[in-house]
């Protein structure tokens, strides 16, 4: 059976000029950049080849590039870094960001900062009057994430970041969801720091950036042998980097493309869903939505029994994010939004990418609706109607 | 296919056991809540003391329909006192186990048997 794969949010296969480009580093390139010998030294080209790409899409100097394990550690790296070096203070961030933010965000609440959660509205935005009026004078940092993971909300991150910059206080994006499918200029953003990973634009798992504007004041996570200009200590992953160099030019040259054929897609699934399907909510702003991420509530049936049977069908999709899936709570960026919570168990994301085809997603139409319908006949929430 | 359950689980969540409603049911019972992702809900009709039939509903997870079916499957044809022995542990060993995350919430099918049959004798002062 043809797989079709409609989880890309979770991660993505790696592109074959991607490997192409790594494998000589898993060989004869095995040097150490740190090492002063030719087996060094020939490798640290290619890696500051790889930051000068990653800097260039950002907009930004190689020397605010920092390497990372990915966009988790990034994103630890930025906040807990700034925490750790303003030593105290008031950290803001918002309800639907991602664990990787959230978790950090509490754990330091735990540790003595103080916390504001921003709530958002029934599409998932936070209002920037809301960020205005959470600010205060000991506030260290806002963490605000640029497209959401579950639902695909575009946040307003260049009118925050403008409010949080007028304030003097940092800004932080999270932006593993939109680097290499978005703009994601530093300057127009007006961010501080800004956290992105390889393995969601076709690039190998285990690697990502942090941007990070000169003159920030941040503590490093990852001390030892002082790698990165101190800022992260670790030898590098080298195969890993360069194919996250060569994953993101290549994603930029694609990228009004693919968007352009998303948006395309998620029409079709968006109006397909409605139309063959009752009784089910699209989750997110149909005005600032990455077109690669359909979220869709199905009432009166549970959502992982709805993966399971998509995935019985060949059709791989998430139920929220993959992070969350064994958690019987409802997701935790449904219930900020204000869904039902017994609607918000019922929620399947379909997350699209550059392969995904008109044909892949009239088959997901095709077989969707009597899976639906199969699971709402066995439920007892549904015994009332005749379905 | 590659499966976070085993090959019965997803057996009994492909092709479940007694799935409905039984209209004059003997005893119903129902355990569970929607909002943290499961509800099952058993019907029996019992002659005898002994279970003649015996239905399900399931709004929930994948063990949770397969546990549902299974435990249906279990106690059909059996005496009241047979079916009150039939614990969770013992439904989801029959299915050769459920991951270690749905051991609790998603493994209650015979609490809602339990629940129907006390429901039964309730009803039948028995």
């Amino acid at each position: 059976m043809e797989r079709i794969y409609l989880d890309h949010n979770a991660t993505t296969p790696v592109r074959q000029e991607v490997r192409d480009k790594m494998l000589p580093f898993y060989g004869e390139l095995f040097g150490n950049p740190s090492s002063a010998h030719s087996f060094g030294q020939e490798v640290k080209v290619p890696l500051e080849e790889a930051r000068q790409r990653i800097a260039g899409q950002l907009g930004a100097s190689t020397a605010q590039i920092v390497f990372t394990s990915g966009g988790t550690e990034s994103d630890n790296y930025a906040i807990k870094g700034v925490a750790f070096a303003a030593e105290k203070g008031h950290i803001i961030t918002a309800l639907t960001e991602h664990p990787a933010v959230l978790q950090t965000v509490s754990w330091l609440a735990k540790k003595g900062f103080d916390a504001t959660y921003l709530e958002v509205d029934s599409k998932g935005l936070v209002d920037p009057d809301d960020l205005r009026k959470a600010l205060r004078p000991d506030t260290i940092l806002v963490s605000i994430m640029h497209v959401n993971n579950e639902v695909g909300t575009i946040q307003p991150i260049e009118e925050l970041g403008a409010i949080t910059r007028e304030a003097g206080v940092y800004f932080h994006t999270d932006a593993v969801q939109s680097f290499g499918k978005l703009p994601t200029n530093v300057d127009e953003l007006n961010v501080d720091l800004l956290s992105v990973a390889a393995h969601k634009i076709y690039g190998p798992k285990g690697v990502g950036a942090l941007y990070i504007r000169k003159g920030t004041r941040i503590d490093p996570l990852i001390i030892g042998g002082a790698q990165e200009k101190r800022r992260r200590s670790g030898t590098e992953n080298i195969a890993g980097i360069v194919g996250f160099g060569e994953a993101i030019v290549l994603a930029e040259a694609e990228r009004e493309e693919v968007y352009e054929r998303l948006t395309l897609l998620r029409q079709k699934l968006v109006q397909g869903i409605g139309e063959r399907i009752p009784e089910v909510v699209i989750n997110g702003d149909p005005e600032r939505n990455f077109p690669s991420t359909v979220s869709a509530s199905v009432s009166h049936v549970e959502g992982e029994s709805l993966l399971l049977s998509l995935d019985m069908e060949g059709i791989a999709v998430s139920t929220g994010s993959a992070c969350s899936s064994g958690s019987l709570e409802p997701s935790h960026v449904l219930v900020a939004m204000g869904i039902d919570t017994v609607l918000a168990q019922g929620t399947l994301r379909f997350s699209m990418g550059r392969g995904t085809t008109q044909a892949e997603i009239g088959y997901l139409l095709d077989v969707f609706p009597p899976i639906v319908e199969r699971l709402r006949k066995m439920s007892p929430l549904s015994a009332s109607k005749a379905c | 296919m590659s499966s976070m359950y085993s090959e019965k689980v997803m057996d009994h969540f492909r092709n479940p056991r007694n799935v409905g409603e039984i209209e004059d049911a003997d005893g119903v019972g129902e355990v569970g809540n929607a909002s943290c992702g499961d509800i099952m809900k058993i019907y029996l009709k019992v002659k005898d003391n002994v279970i003649e039939d015996v239905k399900f509903q399931t709004f929930g997870c994948g063990s949770a329909i397969a546990t549902s079916s299974m435990v249906t499957e279990m106690v059909m044809g059996k005496t009241l006192e047979e079916a009150e022995a039939v614990t969770n542990k013992a439904v989801a060993e029959a299915l050769d186990g459920l991951p270690p995350t749905k051991m609790h919430c998603s493994n209650l099918a015979a609490d809602a048997l339990h629940d129907a049959i006390k429901n039964y004798r309730e009803k039948h002062g028995k």
